[in-house]
């Protein structure tokens, strides 16, 4: 006998368990559209009708919302790779070392590395975009304002993790990065003015305390460096950043949704 | 083959810093105002002359060896996806002038008039982005693995030793400012500047479209500071940058004993010793006068001088306060060119040199 698939596919929408999940159906009608779009949790990001510029992809070139998703996807498979690695100069490496030799067909660290660069360039693309249509103009200056510090933090989340590895690259890139913290005026130890502040003749900041320690947590880059990167890339910046994406897509819909021409 | 050989070499001599950066801002400058560069035929050109020139020099040895390192694969991708999407930005800027000056409505206001429900319309697209996205992602990861150097060792330092690729802009900054400057101040300023952005730029035209007519001024500024500045200073520090910093053609092989005489000379130097035939002076403030006066002048007069002649317009328009940071901020992004010219045509190390408080300018 032929199961009636047609049938038994009614019977499965119109059970209690699938209802209680999928509350509309499949949206085919214009109503079931707008309850699709308010009922969902991740859905309701959007408004229920957008402006038909705004969805065209020769407009956006969906930059913004490239970047989320790979921001997801780094938030992902970074979660994955905490399991396996120790933010320690003994393990750090030989971790790193052990997810290349010992995974076969792992490739969680490569999605992770590369799409860290990849997220850095879409933020580019998409405040290239952003600024080629003069969206940052009223009402949405603000936006702009906190895409910028989004900016900022994307580029901070991408230098602490470059430490983690914990190879020749990463401790050397991090050391000049860092060395430019010691070239703040009056707060580094060699910055402008810093030789200046000083009680008699003892200098009031050091190598011990100046704004390049208080960066790396010790004089160099060492184990202090390495956890408090780990922290910051794993937790604080994270954090932060998803905190300012909330407020950076609720003021895109509060700011009149995609910009348009008035 | 002696031909290919001359030619390489050519474009090794064509590559250094101040050929490289003269040619971005001539085309920046001509190319923002040339129709033709923007159309279809234009932009197949491009690809083609850009695409095709990369694609023959990874057959050069010394460029495919700097080229092919897998953390520099992001780069080339970067130089085409932001070349592929200016082109696109003006080939829509364009088309919508030329709408604008037929009195027709541009591309955006033909379509904004109506709205569309976000499922399927929105929805759908967006998920199509996330698929090719993900396929992109794998199969890169599948496909380059992950570079791991040695353990780190803090007594061994490569050389070049190289900050992640997105702040190689800054360190090819080091070159012609002090750390203080092209790693603290500058960077904090580009941060600055880019917030200041919407309330000092009050045109409001070009608002939700794209155009380039009615915002010459904002987008010629935001290019020179994004893609000459900044990205094409990336492009340079990751593969024309070899040991010791020094610059190296993209084919000519990375030499770790090249030898670059340093003559550098600061302007109180030029001013005292060459011009005046003097002897230094003792005191830094009589010694530094010249170069302190300069930068004064460039910071705190010269936009007051401008508002009264050259950016008149601008300064009625804008109103004092957003005139004075909005032309501060550009005239101290200028000055980076500036300081390069005068470091590659006249030599120049430090306007001002101040060793007693570690200020160098």
């Amino acid at each position: 006998m032929v199961p009636r698939w047609r049938q038994i596919q009614e019977q499965i929408v119109a059970s209690q368990f699938w209802k209680s999940i999928f509350r509309v159906g499949i949206p085919n009608t214009n109503r079931k559209r707008v309850l699709a779009m308010l009922g969902n949790v991740v859905l309701h990001l959007h408004p229920v009708k957008t402006r038909k510029s705004g969805v065209k992809m020769r407009y956006t070139w969906c930059a913004g919302g490239v970047t989320f998703f790979l921001f997801l996807v780094l938030t992902f498979t970074g979660l994955l790779l905490m399991f396996y690695y120790r933010p320690t100069v003994e393990y750090a490496f030989v971790d790193i070392l052990d997810l290349r030799e010992q995974v076969p067909f792992g490739i969680m660290r490569e999605v992770h590395r590369w799409g860290a660069h990849a997220m850095v360039i879409s933020v580019w693309i998409h405040m290239f975009r952003v600024f080629m249509t003069g969206s940052y103009k009223p009402p949405r200056e603000f936006n702009w304002v906190i895409g910028v510090i989004l900016l900022v933090l994307t580029l901070l989340l991408s230098f602490t993790g470059y430490l983690l590895p914990w190879d020749q690259l990463a401790i050397w890139a991090i050391t000049v990065g860092s060395n430019m913290a010691s070239a703040t005026p009056l707060m580094g130890i060699q910055g402008p003015g810093t030789g200046l502040l000083k009680i008699g003749d003892i200098p009031l900041v050091t190598s011990t305390n100046d704004a390049r320690f208080g960066l790396l947590g010790g004089r160099f880059v060492g184990a202090g460096a390495l956890l408090r990167f780990y922290v910051l890339h794993c937790v604080g910046i994270p954090l932060i950043a998803a905190f300012l994406m909330a407020v950076h897509f609720w003021r895109v819909r509060k700011d009149g949704g995609i910009s348009g021409p008035a | 083959m002696p031909v290919i050989n001359a030619f390489k070499s050519a474009v090794n001599f064509l590559s250094a810093p101040q050929y490289l950066v003269t040619a971005m801002l001539v085309l920046l400058l001509v190319g923002l105002r040339s129709k033709l560069l923007w159309s279809k035929r234009g932009g197949l050109f491009l690809l083609v002359a850009i695409g095709g020139g990369m694609a023959i020099s990874y057959l050069d040895p010394n460029f495919n060896a700097v080229a092919s390192l897998p953390d520099n694969v992001p780069i080339v991708g970067m130089i085409f996806l932001v070349g592929f999407f200016f082109w696109f930005a003006m080939n829509q800027a364009y088309e919508n002038d030329r709408r604008i000056a037929a009195g027709l409505p541009t591309i955006e206001a033909a379509d904004s008039a109506q709205k569309v429900f976000s499922w399927p319309d929105l929805v759908y697209v967006e998920l199509i982005c996330l698929v090719v996205v993900m396929a992109v992602m794998i199969v890169w990861s599948i496909f380059l693995k992950a570079p791991l150097e040695e353990p780190a060792n803090p007594t061994d330092s490569p050389n070049p030793a190289k900050a992640p690729w997105y702040f190689l802009g800054l360190q090819e900054m080091l070159v012609y400012y002090d750390p203080w400057l092209a790693g603290v101040v500058l960077p904090s300023l580009i941060i600055v500047g880019l917030m200041a952005i919407p309330y000092i730029d009050t045109n409001p035209k070009g608002n939700g479209y794209f155009t380039f007519r009615e915002r010459k001024w904002e987008i010629t500024l935001f290019l020179l500071g994004f893609l000459v500045l900044w990205c094409t200073l990336i492009a340079l520090g990751t593969f024309l940058r070899g040991p010791n910093w020094n610059f190296f053609g993209p084919y000519e092989f990375w030499d770790v004993n090249k030898l670059v005489p340093l003559n550098n000379i600061n302007l109180s130097e030029i001013i005292w010793i060459k011009m005046l035939k003097r002897s230094l002076p003792n005191f830094w403030l009589i010694r530094e006068i010249f170069g302190l006066v300069i930068v004064g002048f460039y910071v705190a007069a010269l936009p007051l001088l401008l508002s009264k002649t050259l950016l008149r317009r601008f300064y009625e328009k804008m109103g004092t306060p957003r005139y004075l940071i909005g032309v501060s901020l550009v005239l101290i992004m200028i000055s980076l060119p500036i300081k390069m010219y005068l470091r590659w045509f006249f030599n120049l190390k430090y306007v001002v040199n101040i060793p007693e408080f570690a200020f160098n300018i």
